[in-house]
Order: C-alpha cells, then structure tokens, then sequence
C-alpha cells in the first residue's frame, strides 16, 4: 500500500468495480462514491464512463459531478477521466449530428473517427512523449480502446509560465488523442483497469504522482 | 490499421462451473472459471469470453458471481454470453463486471432488444452472436439457428447481421455451426461474407483445429479469432496461436 488515496466516482457509469479493484492492485486505497467531502478529500479522483457522451454528461450532472472535477481541478487536485470520462473534459462531443456540452477543461470537440471498422476495439500502441510519467515504462505496451469517438486535435494553447501538457496519440485510420497530462488533469482513451499488465502500471504511475 | 489481432478463448459456464473439460494441470480447481480466466490471461489472451449455458434461473444468480470475481482478478475484457433477455440482464451483468455482452436468439425473437441496449449502454457493449448453418433455404446460403444450431430460422445470416448492425450492434460474433467441433478450420466464406457487410468488428468462430487455420481466418477478415475446445484440451497454446498470427503478418499484442 502506498497509503495514496483514490475515490471512484460513482455516479452510475462504467464498470466501476473492475476499476476499483485495478486501483486497488496497483497499490491505491480506493473507495467507490459521490459523497462530496470524500470526493473533495481524496488524493486522486478517478472518472469512468462508457455510452454515448450525452449520456454520460447527463448523468455526471445529475450528481454535481461536474462541479466536483471543476473544484479539485481548480485546486490543483489530481483527476483522471477514462474513455467517456476523458472525453467530457472537451468542450463538446458530437454524436449523430447532436452536439452535447462537455466539461470544457479543454477546447475541441469528440467526434466520430473516420474509420472503415468502428467501434476501434482492442489492443492498440501509442505515442506518447519521453516526458510521459503515466507511460514511464509502458511507452512500447498496447492498451485496450473500445470506442467510435476520440479527440482528433489537441487546440489548448500553451500556457506559460505552466508547463506544457504532454498528449499522446493513437492510430486508427487516422491520428486521434489516446492520453492527455495537463497539470492536475490526467486522461486516457483506453482502458487502463482492462489493459493487463501494462495498465496497471499506468495506474501505478499515476497513483505514484499524487 | 494498428489495432492488434485478438485471440480470445471461450469458457462455457453453467452454474459457476465450468463445463466441457479443461485438462489444464496444476489447477486447483480445473471446473473454477475464475482460476481458468486469470491463466488464459497469463498466456495472453487478449480478452476473455464466458457463455452461459446454465439451465435455471435459480442458477443463474452463480453466473453474476463468478463475473464479479472474475472482473476482480483478470484485467482484460470480458464478455458474458448466453441467457441475455433484458436490458435489466444486461444491467446486471455490467455491474458485476462485463465488459460486452452477448446477445443471440433473445434478439431474433425480439430485435429492439438491441436497441434498448445500445441506448442505454452504448453500441461497444453489444456482441452479436450469431450461430450460422449453410443452407438452400436463404439467398446467401447461409441461415441464422438458434438452439445450438437445433433449429433453423428463416433469417438469411447477412440480412441479420445487417440488420444488428443498423440497430446498434458493435461487434459481431460468427460461428459457424458446420465448422464447430469439427477442427477443420473456420468457415472461411463465411467470414469473407460477414466482412464484406460489416462495418463492426467480426469475431470468427468455430472449426479452430491448428495452428494455421488461425491467420486464414484473418485473411478472410476477422478482426478476432475464438475458440474453446483446442485451448482447453491443450491442443494448442494462446501463446502459440499468436505466434503463428505474427509469423503470417498480422499485429499482436
């Protein structure tokens, strides 16, 4: 045990429980709620989300879970969002035609790839950069995706005096982004909790940082 | 494309056992799908399916468990199978630890199953399966069965794979009702056909016998290779089926 502390939003998506018991085997001390204090109090905050983007937002909402990111983030607070949790940190994700607001941590919309085979299910490599710490390790390891919609341009303008994110991409039929580390915001496409060995290590990574 | 080529063995589960014999050694328990799924993941399967073939529903309360401790030891996917009736199942099993979920002939008795699922979930979690015969009695050849391949349908497989797909289905599991048990190889036209009219992964299945009829499957366009008996009677390796896969060209993990 690193002793590190690490809440699991529950707010109705995602595979929780296999979320929490990875955290758990990668050293966290983890605990599934909404509970605001407990929320605000932990040292990382992990948001899952599977569905459609509208879906997800509706239901983050619906818990205040988009003011509770907002306020850890603003101080400074670690999060890492997955999949659909990534995705809500955009401004907006487009699915059908419809465009739903997002969290807006960052500019840019989640949009359908142009793929010829979509969902992109399976084990995929990225390209992350040297100064990665979440792939610390795991930079020539695949991940597990499964999803139709990513974010295909990274627009957030640098911000100095703060360093710059590092973004790793992915391929498929086209580059899309499979990892952000912006400060305290941590996210990743894929599936950290059902990518193996590998995954857990990320997890490691990240619980290592807080 | 990057994506890597999934090998995925399947586990036929009823009442918290396994069934159909796993003649693994070492194993403390060689019926716990639990203790098989975590050495399947240790040989590198890429995801794990479970299809349930338990009989009551009284039993059916053991199949969430075994999912639930499965998700709490293996990290990779897992697909549940067998049974799905209801959005509620799916619920259910989604929250004791699923990944993806099967559905087969629930949805050909009543296609806006898929609907509701993928509304509710999203289209990743919906595998089509489908167990398909040849036959004279549909324009393709090829006709969807349902009890283990007992009784033809009068759907033609393409149109209802089409149809699934159009609905909400993110994935496509063929088997090949000729092929299985025969260790003979994939339907390999089969999977041609499947592929020709997806836009979804296709999961090819039944007929595994050697090594080599793992890549003619992937030439033939399958995104993934199942199969049960040639892992559990250790005929052949996980690990050496993605050797052959690598040896032929395709990416693995």
């Amino acid at each position: 045990m690193t002793g590190k502390s690490v809440v699991v939003l529950d707010y109705g998506s995602g595979n929780i429980h296999s979320a929490a018991k990875a955290l758990e085997r990668a050293g966290a001390q983890v605990e599934l709620t909404r509970d605001r204090a407990r929320v605000m109090e932990a040292d990382g905050l992990f948001v899952p989300g599977v569905g459609a983007f509208s879906a997800v937002m509706e239901q983050l909402r619906a818990v205040r879970g988009d003011e509770l990111i907002d306020r850890r983030l603003a101080g400074g607070r670690p999060v890492l969002g997955i999949c659909v949790g990534m995705q809500v940190m955009f401004d907006r994700g487009v699915e059908r035609g419809i465009d739903t607001g997002g969290l807006g941590e960052w500019p840019g919309a989640v949009e359908q790839l142009p793929a010829e085979i979509l969902p992109h299910m399976g084990w995929n490599v990225v390209n992350a950069p040297s100064e990665s710490v979440l792939f610390d390790g795991i930079r020539d390891e695949r991940f597990y995706f499964v999803h139709s919609n990513a974010a295909q341009q990274w627009l957030l303008p640098p911000q100095s005096p703060l360093p710059a994110p590092h973004v790793t991409w992915a391929d498929h039929d086209g580059p899309f982004i499979a990892a952000v580390e912006n400060g305290p915001l941590s996210a990743t496409q894929f599936h950290p909790e059902k990518s193996g060995e590998a995954g857990l290590q990320l997890l490691r990574n990240w619980i290592a940082s807080l | 494309m990057s994506v890597a080529i999934r090998v995925i063995p399947c586990l036929d589960v009823a009442a918290g056992r396994v069934v159909k014999g796993v003649k693994f050694e070492n194993l403390r328990d060689a019926g716990d799908p639990v203790e098989l799924a975590r050495i399947y993941a240790e040989q590198g399967a890429d995801e794990l399916t479970f299809l349930d073939v338990t009989a009551t529903v009284d039993d059916r309360s053991t199949t969430y468990d075994v999912v639930r401790k499965t998700a709490e030891q293996v990290f990779i996917p897992l697909t549940v199978g067998g049974g799905v009736r209801s959005t509620d199942d799916v619920a259910r099993l989604l929250a004791s630890g699923a990944d993806k979920i099967g559905v087969n002939s629930a949805a050909i008795a009543r296609p806006a199953l898929i609907d509701e699922i993928a509304d509710r979930f999203g289209a990743q979690v919906i595998v089509l399966s489908l167990d398909v015969k040849r036959s004279d009695t549909v324009p393709s050849g090829f006709v969807v069965t349902t009890h283990g391949g007992r009784r033809e349908t009068t759907l033609d497989a393409l149109d209802w794979a089409a149809e699934a797909i159009q609905r909400g289905a993110g994935e496509l599991l063929v088997n090949s009702i000729d092929a299985d048990g025969t260790k003979d190889g994939f339907d390999l036209e089969l999977i041609g056909l499947m592929r020709s009219i997806s836009r979804v992964p296709v999961i090819a299945s039944g007929g595994a016998g050697r090594l080599e009829h793992f890549p003619e499957a992937i030439r033939a366009g399958a995104d993934a290779v199942l199969a049960a008996s040639v892992f559990h009677n250790r005929e052949l390796t996980i690990g050496q089926v993605k050797d052959e896969l690598r040896q032929d060209g395709a990416l693995i993990r």
